[in-house]
């Protein structure tokens, strides 16, 4: 098995919205969708996913209902509320400042060392 | 959802999160199968991947936000469930918490309206009082003195001089008899220096405050509820007050708090006469008048100070001052709440000293009680830890119970605390200021709720973390009781600290108790028992006549001494320890010295009615009437003042003016205690009315009886009516009945005082007792072993006494050092014993040692019959 790299803290909050702005999905579906996208390449606790999705409903960014899915079984589905969808942006704009700024000092650490 | 919802839903919550994790599983596990998974390896695959389902619940719960509240609920139930299971020491520790709350919210109502809350009044802190000083010591502001300041200061809005009025109405429709009310006669301005409007009518003006003004009366909303129905076409109706017609312009409002003068139910226009300065003998030059005034907004009492008294160092010629009133020993401005309180501080401040102890004590106790509880669970907690609990949950758990059981005690508080404020309120002394704002109100139940949670956390918290340390092999072992060494320590540490706060407390009222002793030991100087008194008003303008005056005091004494039972009677213008104030005068020796006495006129006779002594010379009698020389009786202690070694009579003194003849002294008389038992000045001199100039409002008669004199009071009344049906009767009162409410505020403050101790002692020795049968119960093996060696049954006697004995004797070497430091807050109150009274100390170490006897011998005598083959085999 290949190592795998932790989910840096506070991601997975932001990767559930991104998953949950495509469209109402249940638990289990994300835990798939966050396996496939990120290619096994990160740990994806699934113990947290729940207690992230609880945490994130009762903030307000996600509305959840219930309804039957393909299968005929009744299962969780939450959805990104206008207020989620806000804190999607907002999240994803300053995760992308964050990662271009640490390239940014990769970058500058690998020219100096030269 | 919010929080409410949520936790209101927990059931509803709690299934969804079972489906939603299921229906995970279900679905990995079916995922997982169709990539070619043994059905059994697939869900265990997919419970691993999910890890343990109970904690993901468990993590989604927290997420929730509701846990705490679950948690409490919880506890709650469990706390209630606990103190169920328990009756008896639920019950013996709301009790106790309740004495403690019950005790020290009582006295906070009290205390709050009178030390703590602002006056009554908008922008109360800004109100003052001004007094002028002689001789270092503060003394009322003349007519002209406030005259003056009010005109040449510019630092208040309003400034108002007053004084008591005591007018009789004679006109009333339902009273038969003629009325006598407590009244002020005020500047135009006071009722505005107070910050209060009449609610009906209108205020004083200027106008109406002017030198034979009109007569207008503003009555206080009882008065005019009483008297008049609450009829409010009052206004502009006129009543007889003195024989005059007064109009009344306006009725105070209902809540108005009078605190200058709480029993004042009228008010009329002070009518001075400002132009009359010079006439430094008139009554205007008096210092009688109390001066009133409110700061203008923004201005400190600093600047106000430093403002009248530059004005009193700076004389104009405007406004001339006599010597006696030259102002130049300063003024003094002082805020209006101090000087309400100045008399009942230091009672109170030692009241809440009190108080505080025994809350303290009755924490102590419950303390103790749930850590010897605590004892007794800790196989149960043991066990909650070793399933996984966390300390901080234990002792989560514990406070819920212990602040469970103080809300108990609070509640149980509450009903103490309104006994207690009902008999506050009776037992309050004469001249507790704002008596009708004590009661229990929102500021009480704030408080109360406020000392119920700091009591309830305070006692829980050390038993919760003893409870919560519990070493979990030897908790859950059987055999635990051998090792509470740390638990027990705290106990005893407890105790003793109990015992040293019950010492104080004892100590404290044993020297209050030995001061009114003393004080009750002293002699008045005259005969108390068995003599009557009451004050007889002159109503009308005939009595500004002196002829009328004589006339009637000697048909009114001539019908009293008429009443069957009566042995003799007389009159006085100045009653010792009725309150009688305004009886202070000059006097000038023909040396030039001069002392302020006691001034008494007194018909012939009062010396034998009163039973006060003659120590030389002759008393006073019929003889000595307006045509004859004028003569005049001294108090011993004046005759030693100014005659040391030599003798007085025959000489001559001026009481009061001195372009009046002088009187000759005939005779010394004993001292006799006027104002209180308590005081040492007792200069004084006596005169006839009829060589008297001074125009008396009220006389007060003095009737000795041979044995009941409270059954002739009604008899009396009448016989002073028979003769003018038109005087008011006033203050009825036996001289035992008097010379006890003289000393009514340390009687106050010992009866507070004792019911604390008592109470305190109690909780002490239930704490000693608590302690030692919780130590033999643990230590019932080794005194069977004891025992079973050959120690006899004296011998494990000697052994649980011995320990409570210890404890109790550190307890009040500790307590005996307390009170001597604590006694220090209650010298003001003392007399005649020293605050370190040896007597007192020895009487409440005895006490404290009989008691705590008493309470070590319960369990010592229960150690002391333990069979040794009983216990040895329970092993």
């Amino acid at each position: 098995m290949t190592a795998k790299s932790d989910l840096p803290q506070g991601t997975l909050d932001l990767l559930i919205l991104k998953v949950a702005a495509l469209g109402p999905v249940h638990g289990y579906a994300i835990a798939q969708r966050l396996q496939q996208v990120t290619r096994d390449v990160v740990q994806v606790p699934q113990g947290s996913l729940y207690p992230a999705l609880h945490r994130l409903e009762n903030r307000g960014l996600l509305a959840a209902g219930w309804k039957d899915t393909e299968t005929g079984r009744e299962a969780k589905f939450y959805r990104l509320t206008r207020k989620g969808r806000a804190q999607l942006e907002a999240e994803s704009a300053s995760w992308q400042r964050l990662t271009q700024a640490v390239g940014l000092i990769l970058k500058l650490s690998e020219g100096g060392a030269q | 959802m919010n929080w409410w919802q949520r936790l209101a839903r927990r059931g509803k919550l709690e299934e969804q999160l079972d489906k939603e994790m299921r229906f995970h599983l279900d679905q990995h596990t079916a995922d997982l199968i169709v990539q070619g998974h043994h059905p059994a390896e697939a869900r265990r695959q997919a419970r691993l991947a999910l890890g343990g389902t109970e904690q993901v619940k468990e993590q989604c719960r927290d997420a929730r936000g509701t846990r705490w509240l679950e948690d409490l609920w919880q506890d709650f139930r469990y706390a209630a469930r606990a103190l169920r299971q328990r009756p008896g020491f639920t019950a013996v520790s709301a009790v106790t918490l309740a004495i403690g709350i019950g005790a020290s919210t009582a006295i906070f109502s009290a205390v709050n309206p009178i030390l703590f809350e602002p006056l009554p009044y908008p922008g109360a802190s800004r109100i003052m009082m001004i007094w002028d000083t002689f001789q270092g010591v503060r003394c009322d502001v003349t007519f002209h003195t406030y005259r003056e300041l009010a005109a040449r200061s510019h630092s208040f809005e309003a400034s108002a001089a007053l004084e008591a009025w005591q007018p009789t109405r004679t006109d009333g429709t339902s009273a038969a008899q003629p009325e006598r009310f407590d009244g002020q006669s005020v500047s135009a301005a006071y009722f505005r220096a107070l910050g209060v409007a009449p609610a009906l009518g209108r205020d004083f003006q200027a106008a109406d405050d002017r030198f034979k003004g009109p007569h207008v009366t503003i009555l206080s909303d009882a008065l005019w509820r009483r008297r008049f129905a609450g009829d409010s076409a009052i206004v502009g109706r006129q009543i007889t007050l003195d024989g005059d017609l007064y109009t009344v312009i306006g009725v105070m409002p209902r809540g108005f708090d009078n605190v200058l003068a709480p029993s004042a139910e009228l008010w009329a226009p002070l009518q001075y006469d400002a132009g009359n300065v010079t006439n430094y003998e008139s009554g205007d030059w008096g210092h009688h008048l109390h001066m009133v005034a409110r700061l203008r907004p923004g201005l400190g009492v600093d600047q106000a100070r430093q403002e009248l008294n530059a004005i009193a160092r700076a004389k104009v010629g405007e406004f001339p001052r006599p010597p006696f009133a030259s102002l130049e020993h300063g003024l003094l401005v002082n805020p209006l709440q101090g000087e309400v309180t100045r008399g009942v501080k230091p009672v109170l401040l030692a009241v809440i000293g009190a108080v505080v102890l025994v809350l303290l004590i009755a924490s102590v106790n419950v303390t103790n009680l749930l850590l010897a509880r605590g004892a007794q669970r800790r196989g149960e907690f043991s066990m909650r830890a070793a399933l996984g609990a966390a300390r901080s949950r234990l002792i989560r758990q514990l406070l819920t119970e212990s602040l469970l059981l103080s809300f108990l005690g609070g509640a149980l508080g509450m009903v103490v605390a309104e006994l207690g404020v009902e008999a506050l309120v009776a037992l309050s002394p004469a001249g507790l200021p704002r008596v009708d704002a004590i009661a229990v109100n929102g500021a009480v139940f704030a408080f109360a709720f406020g000392v119920t949670a700091l009591a309830g956390l305070l006692v829980g918290l050390i038993p919760a973390l003893y409870a919560s340390r519990a070493d979990l092999v030897a908790g859950i072992q059987q055999g635990s009781r051998r090792t509470a060494g740390g638990r027990q320590w705290t106990r005893r540490a407890l105790v003793v600290s109990e015992v040293a706060l019950a010492i104080v407390l004892l100590v404290s009222a044993g020297l209050l108790f030995r001061s009114l002793d003393r004080l009750f030991a002293v002699p008045p100087g005259f005969d108390a028992a068995h003599l009557l008194t009451m004050q007889v008003q002159y109503n009308g303008h005939r009595f500004d006549d002196g002829d009328v005056r004589r006339r009637f005091l000697t048909q009114a004494l001539d019908a009293a001494r008429h009443v069957p039972g009566v042995r003799s009677a007389a009159f006085t213008s100045l009653l010792p320890l009725s309150g009688d104030q305004y009886g202070v005068y000059g006097t000038q020796f023909e040396d030039g010295n001069g002392y302020d006495v006691f001034r008494y006129v007194m018909t012939p006779g009062y010396c034998q009615t009163m039973g006060i002594a003659l120590r030389r010379g002759r008393l006073l009698d019929e003889h000595d009437t307006s045509g004859a020389p004028p003569a005049a009786l001294i108090g011993e202690s004046l005759a030693k003042r100014q005659f040391p070694g030599q003798d007085p009579i025959g000489r001559r003194v001026h009481v009061g003016p001195l372009n009046r003849p002088w009187y000759a002294i005939v005779g010394v008389v004993g001292d006799v205690k006027q104002g209180s038992l308590a005081d040492s000045q007792a200069d004084a001199v006596y005169i006839t009315p009829a060589q008297s100039w001074f125009a008396d409002d009220a006389m007060s008669l003095v009737v000795r009886a041979h044995d009941d004199v409270t059954a002739l009071a009604p008899a009396i009344k009448n016989a002073i009516w028979s003769v003018d049906k038109d005087q008011p009767i006033v203050r009825v009162a036996t001289m035992d009945t008097l010379l006890a409410a003289s000393a009514s505020q340390r009687r106050f403050a010992m009866i507070v005082f004792e019911a604390f101790a008592l109470v305190a002692l109690l909780l002490a020795a239930t704490g000693i007792y608590g302690v030692l049968s919780g130590n033999v119960s643990e230590r019932m093996r080794e005194i069977g072993v004891r025992s079973a060696l050959g120690a006899s049954r004296v011998d494990i006697l000697a052994l649980v006494v011995r320990q409570g004995m210890t404890l109790t004797g550190l307890g009040v070497a500790i307590g005996l050092g307390g009170a001597a430091a604590a006694s220090s807050a209650l010298v003001t109150l003392l007399f005649g014993v020293s605050r370190l009274d040896p007597l007192t100390y020895i009487g409440v170490i005895a006490l404290a040692a009989g008691v705590s006897a008493i309470a070590c011998w319960v369990p010592a005598w229960r150690a002391a019959r333990v069979d040794p083959a009983i216990t040895l085999r329970a092993e």
